[in-house]
């Protein structure tokens, strides 16, 4: 990336502005929006950087704050350092690290984060003028994992989920998604500067275990992305209930998140499976979108209205940190998050008047 | 290696064995000029008795070497040093063998870090990571043989350094980096004197297993350019390597097919098992690169990387076997 030729204190000279920004911005939704349950401010206090170090904001000087942090983050990622003995850590100092950039060892960049979240945030709240329900529900320290419901030929959920967090509570959301994203050119390698994670077992459990971040995950996968416009709102399976036992290693709690309005934003009338197999898509659908708009369609979302509601989160009982964990168990547990959510889903839709304006 | 274990006051004797004269000037290290013969190595084993192999002859680097001389160093040997360690009677207590990670493949459905014990994820596609398979496995097989011996394997990422040429600082010399266009993989590097350190490590506390070394952090392909002050050539992202090959013909750059993966992809190796091990590193990832940059920019303005050293024989002889030298007055 071009950015990365930056000096250091430029980043976080630039890193600076747009967290101001994001504050006034907090401030505006608060008067927009009474139902933000939260007040934004001291959420952002408590998160700034990442919930894990929290002598990041007790550095007092904004820039040394953002290297405080960063740095800890990657001393965090680098797990090991912390399980030498005391003694030994201060016999010898940590290594002189002269990095450029604040990309960290998921590939996400906390600058190139606020690019995007400052280019995205008009479509967040214009375009699908998101609203939440529950926020409060998500933990401003510590590891979880969230899930949401899928939808959209290329799905306007994700983006949307892990922008709404960051901007109310502050803190990073990554995003694991399939593998077959980091063999885009171009593509792979934005998806990744902005939060995206291949998931992978021991990507996630590094996440949520290791360094108590959050995790968002779509247990459906392409199932849900692929499906036709006739199944909206129809959850498919839950994958083989990976993301339950992930949960349960890692000892964090699952919060679903269900989101109305996605599956709207880009339908799927059908599919064509002979161009996707000559293109090596997933999948290659044909959208009401590309109908209307034609080929600028497959870049457009329809200016839906986009409602979230963060259910109870939920933990396990079972003891963290096993290899494996009993099979019909973790079924049982995924099925009956599928349930809640799906329960969640018909309520929402049940008390929703309008696609567009909610 | 050798320089470095020459400062310990215990170490009694130093055998330096390998096909190229030394490049740094060695004090008590007796240098023997050989290729890995296995009837050679047996009867060197046995006639000096020495309790440690120190195994750094594998090749990591098919750029210069023939798919069949990669075997030949690699797997041929390996398998002749570990026989002649392995023989009844032999004096070998220990034995250390320097591996790389690009055992691990790099493969989009990689983990972010491997573990020592993480199977890699990908078919095996190039010969270097083949013959790299190979050579562990044989190891491995060795130390199930041989419960009573202390066998090591470090598996090092990316070695930067100013006497071990790699494609990557071969590239990085010549203030360019080969990448694919579109992709900014995550990599680590470790600088040499942490491999030589590592080496030395597991070495002089006998130390047993498989570990990764590396240093800490990732950082971006691009930021190791940016770090180097070198100008990344992108290639195509279909087929990189047939467009590098006409590039690699005139010398501008070296694009080995391990390579493809890793500027593709990226790898990163979880080197907590060392470290728990009571290692300590001196450079992280990025500190490997800085280094190296720093070395770089002496040598472009010098045109060479310090004192050079050539190794004469006669001389060396001379030194420390004739009788007209003074002893104890300079080593």
């Amino acid at each position: 990336m071009g950015g990365v030729s930056a000096d250091r204190p430029d980043i976080a000279r630039m890193a600076h502005p747009s967290e101001g920004a994001g504050g006034s911005h907090d401030g505006d939704t608060e008067g927009d929006d009474p139902e933000d349950t939260l007040s934004s401010h001291p959420a952002r206090q408590a998160g700034a950087g990442t919930d894990t170090e929290g002598e990041a904001d007790t550095g007092g000087d904004r820039v040394s704050a953002t290297e405080a942090a960063t740095n800890a983050l990657r001393a965090e990622a680098v797990a090991p350092v912390s399980y030498l003995p005391v003694a030994a850590q201060q016999e010898h100092a940590e290594p002189h690290d002269p990095r450029r950039s604040d990309v960290d060892e998921w590939g996400r960049s906390e600058h190139m984060r606020s690019i995007v979240r400052r280019l995205y945030n008009p479509m967040y709240k214009y375009w699908f003028r998101a609203e939440w329900e529950g926020l409060e529900k998500i933990p401003l320290h510590g590891g979880a994992l969230l899930i949401a419901n899928h939808a959209g030929a290329i799905p306007s959920d994700a983006p949307a989920i892990m922008h709404g967090i960051e901007e109310e509570l502050g803190r990073p959301v990554y995003g694991l998604a399939d593998y077959w994203f980091r063999t885009i050119p171009v593509v792979g390698t934005m998806w990744s500067r902005t939060g995206g994670v291949p998931a992978h077992p021991d990507n996630a459990y590094r996440i949520l275990h290791d360094q108590q971040q959050l995790a968002l995950v779509f247990p459906e996968g392409t199932k849900a992305t692929s499906k036709t416009y006739t199944d909206r709102y129809r959850l498919r399976r839950f994958g083989r209930g990976g993301f339950v036992e992930i949960a349960m290693r890692a000892g964090v709690p699952v919060i679903p998140i269900a989101c109305v309005g996605a599956e709207e934003s880009m339908p799927i009338l059908f599919r064509i499976p002979a161009v996707a197999k000559a293109l090596g898509l997933p999948y290659f659908p044909v959208t009401a979108n590309a109908l209307v708009m034609g080929p600028i369609g497959y870049v457009t979302y329809f200016p839906v209205k986009m409602k979230f509601r963060v259910l109870d989160p939920i933990t396990f009982d079972a003891e963290p940190g096993l290899d494996r964990y009993s099979r019909s168990r973790v079924m049982d547990e995924a099925e009956s998050i599928r349930a809640t959510l799906q329960d969640a889903l018909h309520d929402m839709l049940r008390e929703r008047r309008s696609v567009w304006f909610g | 290696m050798a320089q470095a274990l020459e400062s310990e006051p215990e170490v009694e004797m130093i055998l330096g064995l390998g096909a190229n004269e030394p490049k740094v000037p060695l004090e008590r290290t007796e240098f023997v000029r050989s290729d890995q013969k296995y009837s050679i190595l047996n009867r060197i084993v046995r006639a000096t008795q020495v309790d440690t192999i120190v195994h750094t002859f594998l090749e990591t680097n098919s750029v210069n070497v023939s798919s069949r001389s990669l075997h030949e160093i690699n797997v041929i040997g390996t398998l002749n040093l570990l026989a002649a360690a392995g023989t009844a009677g032999s004096s070998v207590r220990q034995v250390v063998v320097k591996s790389s990670t690009h055992i691990y493949g790099a493969a989009e459905t990689d983990p972010a870090w491997f573990s020592e014990d993480t199977r890699r994820t990908s078919p095996v596609r190039t010969r270097l990571e083949r013959s790299l398979i190979e050579v562990e496995s044989l190891v491995k097989d060795f130390t199930d043989d041989n419960p009573h011996l202390v066998v090591s394997v470090l598996r090092f990422a990316n070695v930067l350094g100013t006497d071990i040429i790699t494609p990557i600082s071969y590239n990085l010399r010549r203030r360019r980096l080969p990448c694919i266009a579109g992709f900014d993989p995550l990599v680590q590097f470790v600088e040499e004197d942490d491999v030589v350190r590592a080496l030395e490590y597991v070495t002089a506390h006998s130390i047993a297993g498989v570990y990764n070394v590396a240093g800490a952090g990732k950082l971006p392909w691009s930021e190791v350019a940016s770090i180097c002050g070198a100008y990344l050539v992108p290639l195509p992202p279909i087929r990189p390597r047939a467009f590098a090959a006409p590039l690699q013909r005139i010398r501008a750059l070296q694009f080995p097919p391990e390579m493809e993966g890793l500027v593709r992809f990226g790898r990163g190796v979880d080197t907590g098992t060392l470290i728990r091990a009571g290692f300590e590193y001196r450079y992280t990832s990025a500190g490997a690169v800085e280094s190296f940059a720093r070395a770089n920019n002496l040598r472009r303005s010098t045109g060479s990387d310090g004192e050079a050293y050539r190794y004469e024989q006669d001389v060396e002889q001379f030194f420390r076997h004739s009788p007209a030298v003074v002893r104890g007055i300079d080593g």
